[in-house]
């Protein structure tokens, strides 16, 4: 094997098996490759039958593509894990005081690091926020922050998600696969559980009701069956066993919110959306959107219903506003921040900029409002003449991208066509923040599933691997 | 439970029944066409097919001639005709994708393969192997959908939603199918009560899988009255009129709200009708009439259900 520039999960660089993944290693040798393909292909027809799957926006209605599920899972060691939950409880703690924090008083950015205009001027920043208060001052309830490995514990922060982070379907539907395909593997190890999940989430909804509301009634907003991550919404509401509905099976009365049932209107107190800012309501936002409900926004300034997450808990997970959260970490908790930020270059800067230009090849530049891998480039991957393509889109719009060195991602073992070969993966976890913080001892573990490719997620050819996290 | 849900629950069972209907349909047609006949007479039993149906006028504008072929093409396989098994799948499919946390996983994954199933069906191997296969693979999927239904749901308002559709579907069904009989013409030289009439009445029983149940019930000879009050009147046969409208009103009691008193009671009445209802009535009124002005109360009771219980949603159309 040639020497790897990237650090593997399971190989050390003298290509011995690291400690945590030894049994893995001796239970793969018992077992023949073609068993492996066995059981791949009784994973996907598992998945297709049970209709796992996700429509890629741009191709035709009738396709529901899987999204590749690979047999080889990733573990994280006890002690790893011990420093990125508090790395993360701290990471998302500081982003919810930033969130209460400029949709009130506004400390950070008059007496902190922040520039008041990158955050006012953000089209994430939702005016009709100001001074509304949200119970236990909760905005971003549910965050699947994306995280990478550089090195030995060297674990950087790439994204926090903190709109409608998607994905914890698959962690809990990839545990169950890996049960039930290799049942016997999991005697070899003290995996954490996380199939708790649903029940934490549902306990989590109901410690936010609005005040006063004793028994409340929780349900999940999805703009429906078309939606890519359908799937998820209707699984998450069957698990916690609550209403999936739709913008259109509710309505508002004199600031509560209510669902159209077979026997009548009956109140809901908990929102769950799986909706974007922009759709949840026809009167206050896109007077377009079908999916949301007119006068939603009403009834929640007024307190009359809560919604997960919190409306503007998009301008903290901007790109742009990234660079920054270490920043609030020191600003709001006085504490040094527990995991890294990608250093990252803001192409508005004319000297960031400079330097992105002449340095396109080794970077990653990304869309400030991109998502999903859409509309970015990746230096090192890419052509020269898609360089030069966006060279130009760079400095006809600077302000709408930032950049990043190109991060030696790890890399996990992965069953593809050749046999087991090194692919490089992310994780994401999934933080819940309410009357407390809990984290599932888990994620979803993307794997980039081309050979050197960087790109992990699911619309570009990414799949996924189920995460353990040992016990101690 | 949602209105919007309850719309689901109900439209899946509807075409799921209506997918298996239009199996049993054309499945006696198809056995007919293999007796000895002129081609008039084949044309004219396969235009009855989509008459019952009310599906002549989209036929002919797609299609030419009335052939089997053409016909089980349409009925079976054209996804630009909402009735045809395929689209009945397909819809069934999707009503239950949206409310598949409502469902059992069990129920979700039956619906779901039976229209990957479908999707991969190949016409020209299809007819190789003789539609027969087909139809029996249509009604079996049918038959473990509804046994799924009850051996893994709840009893709770979802499965009457589901039992409410599958009854009305049903209910509709039995009667376009007795009034396939009046439709075709006999044979020239044939006359009723003689062997083609006896062999039209047979098939139309075993379309209902009833050509036994008729033989344990009357073990006499095949008579029209006796037929139509097996499929009409007959509350233990589980096909018959009688016995859908008894399933539709125990439903809906269940589910019961503030403003579906009248639809309670108008298809109590029905059952009642039915119930106390003789056979000679019915033909001295004439059956053709009897089975039109019964298919306009299940029509009524449908768009009844739908005002009261199931918020009107404009779904997207079905893509090709």
């Amino acid at each position: 094997m040639s020497k790897r520039s990237f650090y593997d999960e399971m190989q050390d660089a003298t290509g011995g098996v690291r400690a945590h993944y030894k049994a893995y290693a001796d239970w793969l040798v018992e077992m023949p490759e073609d068993r492996l393909a066995q059981k791949r292909a009784e994973a996907d027809a598992l998945f297709h039958r049970h209709g796992i799957t996700f429509a890629v926006y741009g191709e035709k209605p009738d396709t529901e593509r899987l999204i590749p599920f690979d047999v080889v899972p990733r573990i994280i060691p006890a002690h790893e894990w011990a420093v990125l939950e508090r790395g993360l409880k701290q990471r998302v703690k500081a982003l919810n005081a930033f969130l209460r924090d400029i949709y009130h008083e506004q400390a950070i950015l008059k007496n902190g690091p922040i520039p008041a205009e990158q955050v006012l001027g953000n089209a994430q920043y939702r005016k009709v926020m100001q001074g509304v208060k949200v119970p236990g001052d909760v905005y971003a309830h549910i965050a699947g922050v994306d995280v990478v490995r550089a090195g030995e514990g060297e674990y950087y922060v790439l994204e926090d998600n903190l709109r409608v982070p998607s994905g914890v379907s698959y962690m809990l539907e990839n545990r169950k696969m890996m049960m039930r395909l290799f049942p016997r593997l999991f005697s070899r190890y003290r995996v954490a559980p996380v199939d708790r999940y649903p029940d934490i989430l549902l306990n989590m909804l109901r410690s936010v009701a609005p005040l006063g509301v004793t028994d409340p009634t929780v349900v999940v907003l999805t703009p429906g069956a078309y939606n890519s991550a359908y799937f998820e919404h209707a699984f998450l509401a069957q698990q916690m066993g609550v209403e999936l509905v739709e913008g259109q099976d509710m309505f508002v009365e004199a600031d509560h919110v209510y669902m159209r049932t077979t026997r009548g209107p009956k109140r809901v107190d908990v929102i769950y959306r799986r909706v974007d800012d922009d759709f949840l309501d026809p009167l206050a936002f896109r007077a377009d959107s079908v999916l949301g409900v007119p006068g939603l926004l009403a009834a929640y300034q007024a307190g009359g219903v809560t919604l997960a997450n919190a409306i503007g808990s998009g301008v903290a997970d901007d790109k742009s506003i990234y660079p920054y959260v270490p920043d609030m970490v020191r600003f709001y908790l006085d504490e040094e921040p527990i995991l890294h930020n990608v250093p990252t270059r803001m192409c508005r800067k004319p000297e960031d900029l400079e330097y992105v230009l002449a340095n396109l090849a080794d970077l990653v530049v990304k869309e400030v409002h991109g998502a999903g891998g859409y509309g970015m480039l990746v230096g090192p991957a890419a052509t020269k003449a898609e360089i030069e393509d966006f060279r130009d889109k760079l400095k006809q719009h600077p302000e709408r991208y930032i950049a990043q060195p190109t991060l030696a991602l790890s890399s996990c073992p992965t069953f593809v066509e050749a046999g087991l070969a090194p692919r490089h993966v992310d994780l994401r976890p999934f933080v819940l923040s309410g009357e407390e913080m809990q984290l599932m001892p888990g994620g979803l573990t993307r794997v980039a599933l081309r050979e050197g490719s960087l790109v992990v997620n699911s619309s570009q050819g990414g799949g996924t691997k189920d995460t353990w996290v040992l016990e101690a | 439970m949602l209105s919007r849900t309850a719309d689901h629950l109900y439209w899946m069972a509807r075409y799921m029944e209506r997918a298996e209907n239009i199996a049993r349909i054309l499945d006696v047609n198809h056995r007919m066409s293999l007796m000895p006949q002129s081609d008039s007479q084949a044309e004219q039993a396969w235009g009855a097919t989509l008459r019952i149906m009310g599906l002549e006028a989209p036929f002919h504008t797609r299609y030419g001639d009335i052939t089997a072929e053409s016909v089980l093409d349409f009925m079976i396989f054209d996804a630009q005709n909402p009735t045809s098994v395929r689209s009945c799948l397909r819809a069934a499919r999707e009503n239950a994708h949206a409310v598949r946390g409502t469902l059992t996983s069990e129920l979700w994954e039956t619906t779901n393969a039976t229209w990957l199933k479908m999707r991969d069906f190949d016409s020209d191997k299809l007819y190789d192997e003789g539609v027969s296969s087909f139809f029996e693979w249509v009604k079996f999927r049918s038959h473990l959908s509804r046994g799924v239904t009850l051996g893994t749901m709840l009893q709770d308002e979802a499965l009457r939603f589901i039992r409410i559709g599958t009854f009305l579907e049903r209910a509709d069904n039995t009667l376009r199918t007795l009034d396939v009989k009046y439709q075709l013409l006999l044979p020239a030289g044939e006359v009723e009560g003689g062997s083609a009439d006896f062999y039209q009445w047979s098939a139309l029983l075993r379309s209902v899988s009833a050509f036994e149940v008729y033989r344990k019930v009357y073990r006499d000879l095949i008579t029209p009255a006796r037929v139509a009050e097996l499929m009409l009147l007959r509350v233990d046969m589980p096909r018959s009129l009688a016995r859908c409208m008894k399933e539709v009103f125990n439903n809906l009691r269940v589910v019961s709200n503030d403003h579906s008193a009248e639809t309670e009671r108008r298809a109590g009445l029905f059952e009642a009708t039915l119930r106390y209802g003789r056979i000679e009535d019915i033909m001295r009124e004439g059956l053709h009439n009897y089975v039109v002005q019964a298919l306009g109360r299940v029509q009524d009771l449908g768009n009844r259900i739908a005002d009261d219980f199931l918020m009107p949603v404009s779904r997207p159309a079905l893509a090709a």
